[in-house]
Order: structure tokens, then sequence, then C-alpha cells
């Protein structure tokens, strides 16, 4: 007694959340059909497997069709084929589009090309993540990436106009778009230890701050690449640590400014110079593409290291780059203040944001 | 006369990548009307065009304007080949032929491929106008409203009921004809899908054309069938019941508010003007459809039949089988259509067929009926006949076909006769083709009506005594008083006095097809009960099959019959309403599959116990086994009766002992005698006061049927099913709703398989089906399955296939406990005075006794009762308000567009109010692939094709201007598949009724289409 055929259709969208993630998460039928069970469907309902089975092709059949629109969520708002609330489709949208951290860490920064892609089964067993949802994962990347790519205007703003996405997940997308076309490297076992949420926030920051798009709002790619002029005034700064006067300077102010207010102001000061010269060499090289993506490494292996090393607290690290930056402006000779607030402003941030264990 | 039909093409969005190389399509638009195409401007390399036309005019007769649909073919432009079809959308363009509906059509509609599906959506502007012009011999019936709904249309009254219209055209199928061995798939589906269009196009002009004669202006209850004969045609009939129908302008303003009870008190009282009956499907009805509130100053007593045995269904004898080729219906009976009219002369011919049929038949196809219509009900009506198909040589002499169903009809009216009726309601007509044998059905519910209301002549009220009209009986318990003479029983039954008047004889238990009439006393809930079976045939050729086939009919009804009896007994219910009975027939096995909603009458005796019977008391085992049966049997009856509230107030036992007539007839029910009454005296039967239904257990197969009625699984808790209109016993709907299709085919893997086996399998089938919409539909409890009906079909040899379509609808479950503190009421204030003790005794409810007091003199509905109904309906709305409110808020999001459709196979929408019906949809679509595999099997092909269904229903309403199709039915489900090949071909036909609602609480009726719009929330987001 085969059953041949078996479908339920209803004029109002059916679906189920939980059936919706095992979709998305790729599992097959029968392993949904089994999880669901395990879940305890079966208590709840008295249903036997077939009956949870009959339900979950149904659901899975709709999600296969839907997905066609997923990939272009503007027309899942007027097509026809399929009726379905509002709210369900922005649960519908923003589910599609959500991601697994610990799979995106993974591709964070390399480029969304047919070369990833035959990576992915290495990702999936290393992250546990399944291979068809890290196939999704990617594709959502790309075909994101592609979209925004031409595009004017604010790179947040568009990602959520044209997929419809939370403004948390499009800032996420953003920061994806943003390490992919810089390529960034995150993938040395020095950064293993920042999450994507400490990466996507120094992304914000560095899209904010430091792209055209920071000045002027109506550019191909502004929020892609980064301010080229800006990256060549950056060269100026280099008088910080190049003239020896200025760097002494510099040196006396911070010291001045935190002597009492740190037990670790001994290693502090002895490391000013060091320290100094990491920040403004990363800073005078980023004209350059390959340093670009080593952007992050070097601030981890110039600064954080270092930093970490002589057990600084997180608020000691906070009260040292205030009166770092705050204390250049006061250097008579220094004629760099506004590229210089520009540049330690992210750089602040960011190593805020990445100084953790 | 003339009229003009413009159209105007504005955009295309989502258009199919037709062009690979520059991924973009060139697509230009075919506009077709009869034998006039238009073309538009090609729109390049844009999958989004925007065509924006000119004003494309068609000047065409109004015959042409009914027949014909407006024909839309997106192309794209090839330069140096053949231009290619990307679909194309049909219009049917009658809605707007009538002032009320619609007056414009416009919208995006889903550009559909029979091949490819939906391809993207174009958007349309059509209108018509029409000329005025007063020729009498027209050929046009134009103006004549069609209904799907099997009752008086909501904001409409009846003036006058015309009675039966009927009509059938046939035709060569395109897909038999020999250029299709030529032709492209597509080509072949186009031609059909245009066909079908036509002809049903025809079909309603012509039934229009017969209503217009008899003086109506509507159709309610179409009902229209395609049958695919094969290579011998295709046939398309209808049936309907031709109404003159009015609007209610004045009444619906004073319905709007709930609150003034007694206007819309005034407002629905029939017998406040004797003459002119007024009813009308007035109220504000959120709850139930139709007339929740009111109770029926009704006349009359008389009763409903139908006892065990078998007088439901006759079968017209295996003789039938050779008639295929009878000459044309003599139309006998001495009708009494001789003397209709003064403009008889004046009638082409077709006019007088029309005339003598109507009064030859009087069949309603309504289910439910304005108070004070349906006096007394008789019982079910049913015959079957089976046919040999012969090819139809002659299209335009339908002649053979009319004559089989001319028969049928006749052998349906003289059941009713017998019954002691003269009318017969709930009627439908149906049937089943495998290959060239086709079993062609009739059914209804015998019945008296109220002449009052039906236009003279309609009725032959020469034989049945008038003492019917003239004594008044109480609403809630007429109809169910035996309209035929009690010493003169057409059928072995078990009479009672009414256990409401005590004046009238009932029967012991009644079957009906009609819905539960909206006044009727009942207790606890109703339940939906369905017998199958399947038996097993041999393989045959032509005549010998076909009589093969009628000599089984029989036996199988009788068997659903009993099934049927069992499984109500198992209920403790003594009526079903809704009955229907569907025989299917296929190569090497019929099948029988009967629906119902049982319930429990308070009007009627309570339904005796299942008593299990031995026959052979020596046996230790046995009678072990059989006591262990009876005891799961009493279980059941017990947890049935809890679970469906099924408590009839006990003091109208202690009446019963003497009014009970003639006890002798009592044992003649029995399956068979009882030879071990010694043994069954010690056995409880603690459910029987009265006598018990006995079953004998003889032999394995009473066995297995026993078993095989504890299987049926009550529903799970929180839910409840039906297969009627309204489910007895639930009347505070919420206003969330999921209409849905579900198609389940079984392939049987072992060839040999026993009578038994079989029945097991297909009773699973079924039952696994409602098992299954249970789960899907959970997150909706406490939630009913309303209108569940079941299709079942035998496509090829070894294949079962069952179509259902239903709605799943909330209730508010807190409130289910007022209904029986006020249902006394309804009862009592209908009750004639001279009755009042009675009603007295009926009332346990203290509270309802003042009110009956104000009853006493008018006999109408007072309104102390409306009123208390009415607060709870308010006390139901703030709930739904507030949903829905929360999704509105949340619908900007995305800019969507696309308004939300409502669909529902039921009349009416709970919460909500029609205010406007702006057009009947009678659509047929076919499918075909030939990459079944790629599109996910049979199962991925189906699903896409049922939703994409859904989609063309859902645009071409929404261009309607409506936002819901009431009434829905999906008539056909036909699937040809061919895995082997990786294809796949599927026929759906669709109907319903297109119409504006609004929300119950929205108080104003602002009647612009843009406000209904806004107010059409989406809270039938079903499962989760």
């Amino acid at each position: 007694m085969a059953v041949e055929l078996d479908v339920f259709v209803g004029n109002t969208i059916i679906m189920s959340e939980e059936v919706y993630q095992l979709w998305l998460d790729g599992y097959t039928v029968n392993d949904a059909v089994k999880v669901r069970m395990e879940g305890g469907v079966l208590d709840e309902f008295d249903a036997k497997a077939d009956v949870v089975l009959s339900d979950t092709m149904d659901q899975y059949r709709t999600f296969q069709m839907c997905e066609r629109l997923l990939h272009s969520p503007t027309k899942l708002a007027n097509q026809l084929l399929f009726q379905i609330p509002p709210h369900r489709q922005a649960t519908l949208i923003e589910r599609y589009y959500a991601f697994d951290d610990v799979f995106v860490r993974e591709v964070l920064g390399k480029k969304l090309s047919k070369g990833t892609k035959k990576d992915l089964d290495d990702i999936s067993a290393k992250t546990g993540v399944m291979l068809k949802s890290c196939r999704r994962q990617f594709d959502n990347f790309k075909r994101v990436f592609k979209v925004v790519e031409e595009l004017k205007g604010p790179l947040v703003e568009n990602i959520r106009q044209h997929f419809l996405l939370s403004d948390k997940l499009a800032r996420d997308y953003a920061a994806i778009v943003f390490f992919a076309n810089n390529r960034f490297e995150t993938g040395k076992r020095k950064l293993q230890y920042l999450t994507f949420q400490d990466l996507a926030f120094c992304a914000g920051q560095l899209i904010n701050n430091w792209t055209v798009g920071a000045v002027d709002n109506m550019v191909e790619d502004m929020d892609v690449d980064l301010d080229k002029e800006f990256l060549q005034e950056l060269k100026e700064l280099k008088v910080l640590i190049t003239d020896k006067d200025l760097l002494d300077q510099h040196k006396s102010l911070v010291c001045t400014a935190l002597r009492g207010k740190t037990k670790a102001f001994n290693e502090m000061e002895a490391n000013f110079k060091n320290l100094s010269r990491g920040l403004v060499n990363i800073a005078t090289k980023l004209t350059n593409t390959k340093d670009v993506r080593d952007f992050f490494i070097d601030l981890v292996e110039k600064f954080i290291e270092p930093c970490r090393s002589d057990h600084w607290t997180a608020a000691d690290m906070k009260l040292y780059l205030t009166h770092y930056t705050n204390s250049a402006h006061i250097l008579d000779t220094f004629k760099h203040q506004v590229v210089w607030d520009r540049y330690m402003g992210v750089i602040k941030s960011c190593i805020f944001k990445m100084y953790h264990d | 006369m003339p009229g003009k039909l413009k159209a105007k093409i504005v955009a295309g969005r989502h258009l199919p990548v037709m062009d690979r190389a520059s991924d973009l399509t060139d697509a230009f638009v075919e506009v077709k009307f009869g034998n006039t195409t238009f073309k538009t401007d090609v729109y390049p390399k844009s999958l989004n065009p925007q065509w924006n036309s000119e004003w494309f005019k068609f000047e065409v007769d109004d015959e042409d304007l009914q027949d014909e649909p407006l024909q839309i073919t997106v192309l794209d432009h090839d330069t140096y080949s053949a231009n290619d079809a990307i679909g194309k959308v049909y219009i049917d363009i009658d809605p707007l032929l009538y002032s009320e509906a619609a007056s414009v059509i416009s919208g995006w509609f889903p550009i559909y491929d029979t091949i490819h599906g939906i391809r993207g959506e174009i958007n349309v502007l059509v209108k018509v106008e029409l000329f005025n012009d007063l020729n009498r011999f027209r050929q046009s019936s134009c103006g004549v409203k069609f209904f799907c709904t099997t009752s008086i249309p909501k904001g409409y009254r009846a003036a006058i009921v015309h009675g039966f219209v009927e009509e059938l055209v046939v035709n060569e199928d395109p897909e038999y004809q020999w250029i299709d061995r030529i032709r492209t798939p597509r080509a072949s589906n186009e031609a059909r899908q245009r066909l079908i269009f036509l002809m049903s196009g025809e079909l309603q002009r012509k039934i229009g054309l017969k209503v217009l004669e008899m003086g109506g202006n509507a159709v309610v209850g179409y009902l229209q069938c395609f049958d695919l004969e094969g290579e011998s045609g295709l046939v398309v009939r209808a049936i309907g019941t031709a109404c003159t129908l009015e609007k209610l302008s004045s009444g619906s303003g004073t319905h709007t508010h709930p609150n003034t009870a007694p206007a819309s008190n005034a407002c629905n009282s029939p017998s406040k003007d004797g003459k002119e009956p007024v009813f009308g499907e007035d109220l504000p009805s959120s709850s139930g459809p139709s007339t929740p509130f009111r109770a029926l100053p009704t006349s009359s007593s008389s009763p409903p039949p139908f006892s065990p045995s078998k007088p439901c269904s006759r079968q017209s004898s295996s003789s039938d089988t050779d008639l295929s080729l009878t000459p044309k219906t003599g139309m006998g009976s001495g009708s009494m259509g001789k003397d209709a009219g003064p403009l008889k002369t004046l009638l082409r011919q077709q006019t007088q067929t029309a005339l003598e049929q109507r009064q030859e038949f009087p069949f309603f196809t309504l289910t439910s009926f304005p108070s004070g219509f349906l006096l007394h009900v008789g019982g079910v009506v049913s015959a079957r006949s089976v046919k040999l198909l012969d090819r139809i040589h002659n299209p335009d002499e339908p002649e053979t076909r009319d004559a089989w169903w001319e028969e049928i009809r006749q052998e349906i009216k003289s059941h009713a006769k017998a019954l002691g009726c003269h009318a017969v309601v709930g009627y439908s007509e149906s049937t089943s083709i495998c290959e060239e044998v086709c079993i062609l059905s009739a059914s209804g519910t015998a019945a008296i009506l109220n002449p009052r209301y039906m236009r003279e002549g309609c009725l032959d009220l020469g034989g049945s005594d008038q003492r019917w009209f003239e004594d008044p009986s109480p609403s809630s318990c007429g109809f169910c008083h035996i309209p035929y003479d009690e010493l003169n029983m057409p059928f072995p039954a078990q009479l009672t006095y009414c256990f409401h008047c005590r004046r009238q004889k009932v029967p012991d238990v009644l079957f009906t097809t009609i819905d539960l009439p909206s006044d009727a006393a009942i207790a606890g809930k109703g339940c939906f009960i369905q017998a199958r079976l399947c038996r097993l045939k041999k393989k045959g050729q032509g005549e010998a099959n076909a009589t093969a086939i009628s000599n089984q009919l029989p036996f199988m009804e009788y068997e659903l019959h009993t099934q049927l009896m069992n499984k109500l007994k198992l209920r403790s219910m003594n009526a079903l309403f809704g009955l229907s009975i569907q025989i299917s027939v296929g190569e090497n096995m019929l099948l029988g599959l009967a629906s119902a909603t049982g319930v429990y009458l308070t009007a009627l005796p309570a339904p005796g116990g299942i008593q299990i019977a031995g026959k052979t008391p020596g046996d230790l085992n046995t009678e072990q086994h059989i006591l262990n049966i009876q005891k799961r049997i009493n279980d059941t009856i017990a947890k049935n009766k809890e679970f469906y509230e099924v408590n009839p107030p006990d003091l109208t036992e202690e009446v019963v002992g003497s009014p009970i007539p003639e006890p002798r007839l009592r044992s003649r029910l029995f399956r068979s005698h009882s030879e071990s009454s010694d043994e069954l005296s010690e056995l409880d039967l603690s459910h029987g006061k009265k006598d018990a239904f006995v079953l004998e257990v003889d032999d394995t197969d009473a066995v297995e049927d026993i078993q095989s009625l504890l299987t049926d699984a009550s529903p799970p808790k929180g839910f409840y099913s039906c297969n009627t209109e309204t489910m007895p016993g639930i009347y505070n709907w919420t206003s969330a709703l999921q209409m849905f299709t579900s198609v389940r085919v079984l392939r049987l893997s072992n060839a040999n398989l026993s009578n038994q086996a079989l029945n097991k399998v297909f009773t699973d089938l079924c039952e696994n089906l409602l098992k299954s919409f249970y789960f899907k539909l959970r997150s909706m409890i406490p939630c009913c399955l309303s209108h569940l009906v079941f299709s079942v079909a035998v496509p090829e040899e070894d294949l079962i296939q069952v179509a259902v379509t239903a709605v799943a609808m909330t209730f508010d479950k807190d409130q289910t406990q007022d209904k029986p503190a006020e249902k006394p009421i309804t009862k009592g204030c209908s009750e004639a005075e001279d009755q009042l003790q009675f009603s007295l005794e009926l009332c346990t409810d203290s509270s309802s006794i003042n009110s009956q007091s104000s009853s006493k003199n008018s006999g109408v509905p007072e309104s102390s009762h409306l009123s208390t109904r009415v607060s709870s309906l308010e006390h139901s709305s703030p709930l739904t308000d507030g949903r829905s409110r929360s999704l509105r808020s949340s619908r900007s999001f995305g800019g969507s567009s696309v308004s939300v459709v409502k669909m529902t196979p039921l009349s009416f929408l709970p919460g909500t109010r029609i205010v406007k019906y702006v057009g009947i949809i009678n659509m047929f679509f076919i499918r075909e692939t030939t990459s079944l595999r790629e599109e996910g099997g049979v199962s991925g092909f189906l699903h896409s094709f049922v939703a994409e269904v859904f989609a063309m229903v859902r645009a071409h309403v929404a261009a309607l201007g409506g936002n819901a199709v009431v009434s829905y039915s999906m008539k056909d489900c036909v699937l040809m598949e061919n895995p082997n090949k990786n294809q796949c071909q599927c026929l759906i036909n669709v109907s319903g009724d297109a119409v504006i609602y609004i929300r119950e609480t929205d108080q104003e009726v602002t009647g612009s289409t843009a406000n209904i719009r806004l107010s059409c929330t989406s809270s039938a987001d079903g499962a989760t």
C-alpha cells in the first residue's frame, strides 16, 4: 500500500517555524521527521510517524516553491502564488537570510567565488553546519553582494530595501559584503578568538568612517571601498613617530595624564613608543591593498598582543587610547588633527571591541 | 442587443526570461475576443513591461459576451523565428453583465501556461457597455445572477422560488480528435480549456434563458459539472434553483447595528404579512451562517422518516444498462405545465420544455432555507443508473444524455411521492465514469414545502392533503414530523410522538441531504460520520460489465447504510444531515463513500445502544469475546456522549412511555434476530432504556465489521468536524479560517486483496487523512473542520484517489457554554400558545420562562431573545478585532500590494457581513508536465498546481473588487500520470461566489472598494 501522492495545500500558507528551521538547517525530510518526533510532537498530539512525515513533506515542498521567491524578497510581497500574511513573509525572509556565526566566521573575508564554494565541504565538516545549509548561506552572501555591489547609496540601507531584512541583519550583511570586497584576512590563528560579531562591529566602524560614503553619499561603491584620499592622507601621520621631538612630547603628555590612574602605568610608559609606532605604521601602510587585508592581524600583533602580555585591563586600554588620541591635539607641530581623529576614532572602537580573550 | 467590450493592457511583472542571451524578454500581448484579435506593441528587453496600451474595443453580441471568455496571450517577440508564447489569461466577463455586480475588472492576473504553470503576472482593465434592448426573442440572458451558494444569498430575499432548472451541452473532446496526434500538448490543452470555457458560458446562458422565461432573475445553488467521457465526448451539465431575488436594502442598514434588535425583529418576521412572506439572510450572522438567531414562526407538523432498513436508497435496476440508446424521453406525466400562462404563445419551444420540466421536477438544489419554507422532511431519496457511453454524434442534440437524467429524476420524484412528499430539497446529481461505463446518481431529501413561497403550479399539491399547511407546528421540531401516512408507511419505521410537541409522529432516525435547519432543537454537538466501502469487481467489457456493476450497487448502498446507522448509534445520535453517498467505479473495484453530519435531535427518540449477539451460545470463548466487544462498544458510546456533549433533557424519558406506538414494528429493524436472548439480558444495556440495535456476530465478517466500527477515532480534543454548513452546537465562531485542499492517492501493492482487506485499506486512507488534518491544523484549536467534502475516484487499476476540500474555523471555547442556556428560549418562543405546557417542560432553564410568556401572543421571535444573543456576539468581536488589527499594522511591510482574498466552502465568513456578490467564479484548468521528476514527482506537481489554482481564483476575485470567495468547491480533480514517461496531466474545476465582505465590527457600510480592501485583514494564517 504505497502512498503514491499526498498533498495538502491551504489558501493561506501553512507552515511551522520549527519545520522551516529544520529545512533551513539542511535536514532531509526523514531526519526532520526524526527530530520532530524526538522533540515531542508525538506526545503533544498523538501523531503517528506517517502523519508527521506527510506534514513535513508538505511543508518542505512549500518551502522549496518559496525558495525562488526568497531569492528576491521584494517579489514575495507582490507575488500571487502563495497567500502569505505579512508577518509570515517577514519571518520567512529573515530566517532564510539568517546565518550561523560559526559558518560566516569561516568565509569572512574570503572571495565569494566558485573556489570558495568548493571548500564548503570542509567548512561544513569543521563547523558542524550541514552542507546544504552552508550552501544556502554562502549563496545568500553572494546574492546580496552581487546586488548591492553596483548600487549607489548607503550599503545597509540598500541591503535592507532590496532584501527586506531587519536592521540588525542588514548591518551584518553589510559587514560580510565589506569584508568580502576588501578581502580582510580573518582566518589566521591569532585572529581565531574574534567572533563574527566582533568583526562585524569593526566593519561597521570602517564603513561609517573610512569609506567614500562617509563623506559623500552618492557615489557608486561608496560604502564598499575605503576612501583612497583618506588613505593617502594617513601617510602624513608618520611624523608622529619619525619626528623624535613629537614622539617624546606625545609620550610625556600621555604619561602625565595617566600617571597614578592605572596599575599598568609602568608598562604603558615603557611600551609607549612601540605601541605608537605600531598604530601609526598601520595607518601609513593602508594605501597598500595587501596591508589593508592584514589590517586586523596587524592590530592584534602590533597592539593587542603586547598589551595583553602586559595584563592591561579593558579599562586600562580605554584610558590609554583616549589619552593617546587626545594628547595628539595638543602637539603644536602636529597639523593633521582631522585625519588623526578619523583614524583613531575607528581604531579606538575596534580595539575596544577586539580586546578580550 | 450588442455590447461593447473594452480591454486595456497596462503592464506585466515577474515575466520569465525568454531570451537566454540577454536574460530578458521582449514581450507583447494579444487580446482576443471571438474572432477579433488586437496586439500591443512589443516592449523590448524587460521582465516588467509597461505596455499601457490603448483601449481595445470589441463590438459584439451579448450572446457572445456570455459565451466567450476574453483571451489574453502574452508572447515573446522573436525577429527570426516564431514568437514564443509565455502564457494566457482567460477572463470570464459574465460578472460585468449584470448591474449589481462588478462594474470593472481590474487587477493583476497570473499568466498561466499549461506546461509551465504560472509565469509572471499581467495587469488588465476590462469594461463592458451594454445597450439596452427588449428583444423578447433574444438568445442571451444577460442580467440573470448565478450563485453557487445553496441558500438564499445574504442581503437578498427570495420573493418567489420558481424551481428547478437544468441544462446540458455536449461536444467532442479536443483531446480525442484526430488533430491531437499532430499538435503539441500545449495546443491541445489550450483547445480544451477554451472549449470548456465556451461550453460553460453557453450553458449558463441557456439556463439564464430558462430562468428569464420562468420570470426569475437569479439561479441559486448553481451546480455545474463536467463529464469527461473520453472517446464519446465532453458533457457540461448544470442544475440550479431559479428564484426571484430582491435586494434587501433597508434591511442591511438595520442589521448593521446589532443593538437595534427590535427593528431587525420586525424585519425578519415572515409571519407578519401572510400574503407576502419575506425571507432573506438579512441578519448580521457573525456566528452561524444565515439564521442563527431566528426562531422560526413556521406552521405545520409532519415528520421525517428514515428508518434503519433502506428507505433512502433505491437503485435503478440493472435493466437500465442497455438504455444508452433510448430515444428522447416522452416526458410523460400529464404535467401541469399546460396552463402555464398567457405568455406562453410567445415562447419558443425551448421555453415550453423549460416550463414543463420545472413543474415536472419540484426539485431544489438549496440545502438551507428561509424560515417557514421547509415544513416536513421525509427522508433521503436517491437513484442511480448504470449506462454505457456511446459517441455523441451530434453535439446539437444531446437528447441521449438528457433522457438519462430525465429518467433518474423521474425516479427520484416517485420516491419522494412514496414518502408522501411533493418536493425534493438538497438535490444534487453526479456521475462516475470508467472507460465506457458511467454511473449516474442523483439524490435529495423528500420534503414538504410551504407553497406560499412558491410560484403557483410549481408544486404538485394535489395529492398531499392540506393539513400540513394549516396545522402549525413549532419550527424546532416541525420538520421532523412524518409527512407520510402512518398506516401506510413506505417502509418499516418506528414511530413515536414527537418529543417536543407530543402532537405529531416522528421516526426514530432521520437522514437528510440538507443542512440542519437553524432553529432545530438539538442536544450537544454534531459530528462527522463516514461509511466507507470497497468492493472488488471482475474486469469486464460492455454490457456484461455494466450489469455486474448494476447488480452490486444495491448491496453497496445497503452496507453503507448499515455502517452509517451503526456509527450513528455509536455516537448516541439520531439524525444525519448533509448526507452524500458517492459511488465510484474503477476497472476492478467499486468504491462507496457516505459522509454526513450526525446530530441528536431532541424531537426524536433517544437512540438505543448497540447490542452484540452471538449465534452459537455454547462456545465459551465466543461468549467471552462478545462480552468484551459489547463492553468496548458501551464504553465508546459513553465516551462519545461525553465528547459531543449529548445530554438530552432527562425528563423527556419519563413521558415517553405511553405514546410509543406499535412495538411490534421494532423487531424488524434488526439486522437479524437474536436467538440468544437469554445471554443478552445479562448484558449491561444502560445505554438503551429503549431497544438496543442488535448486531449479530455470526461469522468473521461480522466481527470485522464491528472492529472497524470501533476503529474510527474521534477527533482529538479541541477539534470538531462536520460536512454541513454549520457545525451543530457551535455558534461562536471567531474570524480565523483556513481553507484547504488535500489529495491522496494510494497504490494497492497486492493485487489479490480480499474485500475485507480492501475495506480496511480504504477506511484507513480516509481516517489517516482526517488525522493528518487535525495534526496540521492543531495550532488553530479550538477549531472545527466544516464542510468536509470527500470525493473518491479510481483513476486507474489499483489506485484509489481521495480529494478533500474543507475549511478549518476557530471558535471561542468559553462561549460554547452560552448556547445551551439560551437554547430553550429558542425552542420556547416559537411554540404556539396551545403548546405552552409542553414547552415549559422542555425548558429546563428557568430563565427562559419569562421570554416565553411574551412569545405567547405573537409567535414571532421576541426581542429579549434576540438581544441576548447579540450581546454574546459583541462579546466575541473585540477578540477578533484586536487580532486583525495587529496584523494590519504590520501590513505595510515591504509595500505589499496584493490584497488578501479569503476562501471558504461555506456560504458565510464568520465575524463578517457580505455586502455584495460580485460574480460567480467557474474555472477550469489543465496542467501538464513532461518533466515530472524535476517537478518533485506527482506530489510536487499537484502541490504547485493546486497552489496555482488558488492563486488564479484569488486574482480573479480581487480583479472583480471582491475580497473573498464563498461556497467554493473543487468539482473535479482528474489526475493522469505516467511516471515511466516522466509525464503527468491534471484537470481541476473549481467554482464559488466572489463577494465583498466587511467585518462585523465595522459599523459603517462604506461600499467603496478601497475601504473594504483595507478592512480585509489576513487573520487566516492557519497552522504554524
